[in-house]
């Protein structure tokens, strides 16, 4: 019986508490939080859980299958305006949304007329970024387009799409966005009560979200998406296509990012294009690699620490954030590239092991400025 | 629309926009090319040559208590070309070295650079935009007829861009390192073994590179107001050249700035500026479909 069960989990029982425990304990915590937090800051982790949605996509296809995309703030921004759109409908009562007005249309426009009704709303949450997803990675990948390309590609697409959406002022509020969203399905935004059932539907979403990418990366598929990442050439050669693959994932991300917009939107009241564009994009990449990429659990960790610092960090001393956000970038590369998860299960809670690591690290800096002086001299 | 003379003035525009994206594009061609890796701090040398041109003018100014703009200017273009030349050498030395064979996580350490750089600027000369004085016969015009005006600063430009390029060529045909230069592009381990020091090449070459977005920086201080995060207006289309105009190649690249700073400014006068921008990137998409590595690729054997 007990070589069954050491068979079945081959690290033993500790093995496998150490690979659920710490989403176990963080779905506890995170449905604890609204008892000892305030309100402000159970909506403030409320949107952060929507960006941990958001981290969790960038994880499935960088972490699993090398594609970095610097523009999934895109995918997260559509998501959000389609769901935006349906509650500046119902905020509008009927009438024409402001900003339509003051921009001198006179009736609504024929593609958003449907956003009025939740069942079309709703779905094209994930449709309308899955669809871009899906037509820039099938022309993207299919001309074998990689790495860096595949970057610097994206980033464009986060500067055209945003620029895009600022310019077309009548039709998407431009620089402003969607604001003054004020209900849900009848409820009010600004009450206590929504924010928090808002906060645990987040929380089930995120949930289901990591569910469904953990369920992805075991199975056959996900294996063959790490196959891609490692040598992408060897599975071509095995008789796989990875473009169909690769386009598949990243629409599967969008459309998860685009979730995580449309549980963003009502707990901020509005979108706009500024969380589409290239800046808020790449820092979703660093929340992955501070948490530790390819682990999934990470994503959320990282999503929420960086997003917490950040909101602590920009209130008390808004100038060194952006400092400490640069040093976090190189830091999160140079010094700890496996992230928290990494030297949580490299090394367990071994500090002194884990201080000398970052001891070789640090001297390794040191040597480099050595260099730059005796380059110097 | 009809007007001829408007559309040679789009195109002249669009040759010395152009022109500037070239600049800035070489050193991210030159640095691809030769290590395989793409700066994303690259729009920071941009800036860090323009605020070093609003510097050198201040300089004039506690000087002479004039702008001085005729002078300064000029001294101004090599002063930013060695500045953020030596910038892009620290930044090689310090970070980049560490990351040979890293692409990805390359991006995301130089983007942490760049905030750095940009913070940096902000905390030393303030958020708020400043300006350059031009130089006075600068901002005269030549008039070939009464419609056709050209400014005289962007063909100035546009002879500075033509005398980088003489230099680059002379360096990477003529002079030694550039000859190491080649041989390290062609391959690395080979150069490596016959003797020459690829680590400094590789840094010379970071640092020229870096150099030349520096004078950049210089020409758009010409152009309009220097702000902390002026490189990341140019640096995405500078990226798009890149693709275009294929792995590390110098004619591509030239071929590729020319391309996208025409369409870019023929687009934007038959339409809007945000749609000209989104149809080029568009354009470059389709294209890369018919030919994935860019207008021209190295032949491989």
């Amino acid at each position: 019986m007990v070589s069954l069960v050491l068979r079945r989990f081959p690290g033993g029982m500790s093995g496998h508490l150490s690979r659920f425990g710490p989403p176990i304990i963080l779905l506890l915590l995170l449905l604890a939080a609204p008892l000892v937090l305030s309100d402000f800051r159970v909506n403030l982790l409320g949107k952060i859980l929507a960006f941990a949605i958001l981290a969790l996509s960038l994880d499935l296809i960088w972490g699993y299958a090398g594609m970095l995309s610097l523009g999934h703030g895109v995918f997260f921004g559509l998501g959000g305006y389609a769901f935006a759109m349906f509650l500046k409908l119902e905020a509008a009562k009927g009438e024409l949304p402001d900003f339509m007005f003051w921009s001198g249309l006179k009736e609504l426009p024929i593609f958003w007329a449907p956003f009025q009704y939740a069942w079309f709303a709703i779905p094209m949450v994930v449709i309308l970024p899955s669809l871009l997803a899906g037509a820039l990675g099938f022309l993207v990948f299919r001309s074998r387009i990689t790495g860096v390309y595949f970057a610097l590609i994206s980033q464009a697409l986060a500067l055209m799409v945003s620029i895009l959406f600022i310019g077309q002022q009548p039709y998407t509020g431009g620089t402003n966005g969607l604001t003054n969203l004020t209900s849900v399905f009848g409820h009010s935004l600004y009450s206590v009560e929504t924010q928090k059932a808002l906060y645990y539907i987040t929380i089930a979403f995120l949930v289901g979200s990591y569910l469904l990418c953990l369920g992805v990366v075991s199975s056959p598929f996900g294996r063959l998406l790490v196959a891609i990442r490692d040598d992408e050439n060897r599975v071509r050669f095995s008789g796989y296509d990875p473009a169909i693959f690769k386009t598949a994932v990243y629409a599967l991300s969008a459309a998860l990012a685009g979730i995580g917009g449309a549980l963003f939107a009502p707990q901020v009241g509005i979108v706009s294009p500024t969380m589409m564009g290239i800046v808020p994009s790449i820092e979703v990449a660093v929340w992955v690699a501070v948490g530790g990429r390819g682990t999934l659990i990470g994503a959320i960790i990282g999503a929420i620490i960086v997003n917490y610092a950040k909101s602590l960090l920009s209130e008390a001393f808004p100038d060194f954030w952006t400092y400490f956000l640069g040093a976090l970038f190189i830091g999160a590369v140079l010094i700890f590239p496996r992230g928290i998860i990494g030297l949580l299960r490299r090394e367990g809670w071994q500090w002194p092991q884990w201080m000398s690591v970052a001891r070789r690290r640090l001297n390794a800096v040191g040597s480099a400025t050595a260099s730059v002086w005796r380059g110097i001299r | 629309m009809t007007d001829p003379a408007a559309w040679v003035v789009q195109i002249f525009n669009g040759l010395s926009m152009g022109s500037i994206f070239l600049l800035v594009a070489l050193g991210l061609a030159l640095s691809f090319g030769l290590m395989n890796i793409i700066n994303l701090a690259h729009g920071e040398f941009i800036m860090i040559g323009a605020y070093t041109t609003y510097s050198m003018q201040q300089l004039a100014i506690v000087l002479t208590g004039t702008p001085a703009a005729d002078y300064s200017y000029f001294i101004s273009i090599p002063v930013a070309f060695l500045v953020a030349g030596a910038a892009g050498f620290i930044i090689e030395r310090l970070l980049i070295r560490h990351l040979y064979g890293r692409s990805l996580d390359t991006l995301l350490a130089t983007w942490g650079v760049g905030l750095f750089l940009q913070q940096l600027a902000r905390t030393i000369f303030g958020a708020p935009n400043v300006q350059v004085v031009s130089p006075s016969w600068l901002t005269a015009t030549v008039d070939i007829t009464t419609n056709l005006v050209l400014p005289v600063k962007r063909i100035f430009i546009i002879a500075l861009v033509i005398l980088c390029l003489g230099g680059l060529f002379w360096y990477m045909f003529r002079s030694n390192w550039g000859r190491r230069t080649r041989a390290v592009m062609q391959n690395r381990p080979m150069a490596a073994s016959l003797g020459v020091a690829t680590n400094q090449v590789d840094s010379l070459t970071f640092a020229l590179g870096s150099g030349l977005a520096g004078v950049a920086g210089c020409a758009l201080a010409l152009l309009g107001p220097i702000g902390p995060s002026m490189g990341t207006f140019y640096i995405v289309d500078a990226f798009i050249v890149v693709i275009l105009g294929g792995l590390g190649q110098i004619p591509g690249t030239i071929l590729a700035a020319l391309l996208i700073g025409m369409f870019n400014s023929i687009f934007e006068f038959s339409t809007t500026a945000v749609v000209g921008k989104v149809l080029v990137f568009a354009l470059v998409i389709l294209f890369l479909q018919w030919k994935p590595r860019g207008l021209m690729q190295l032949r491989g054997r």
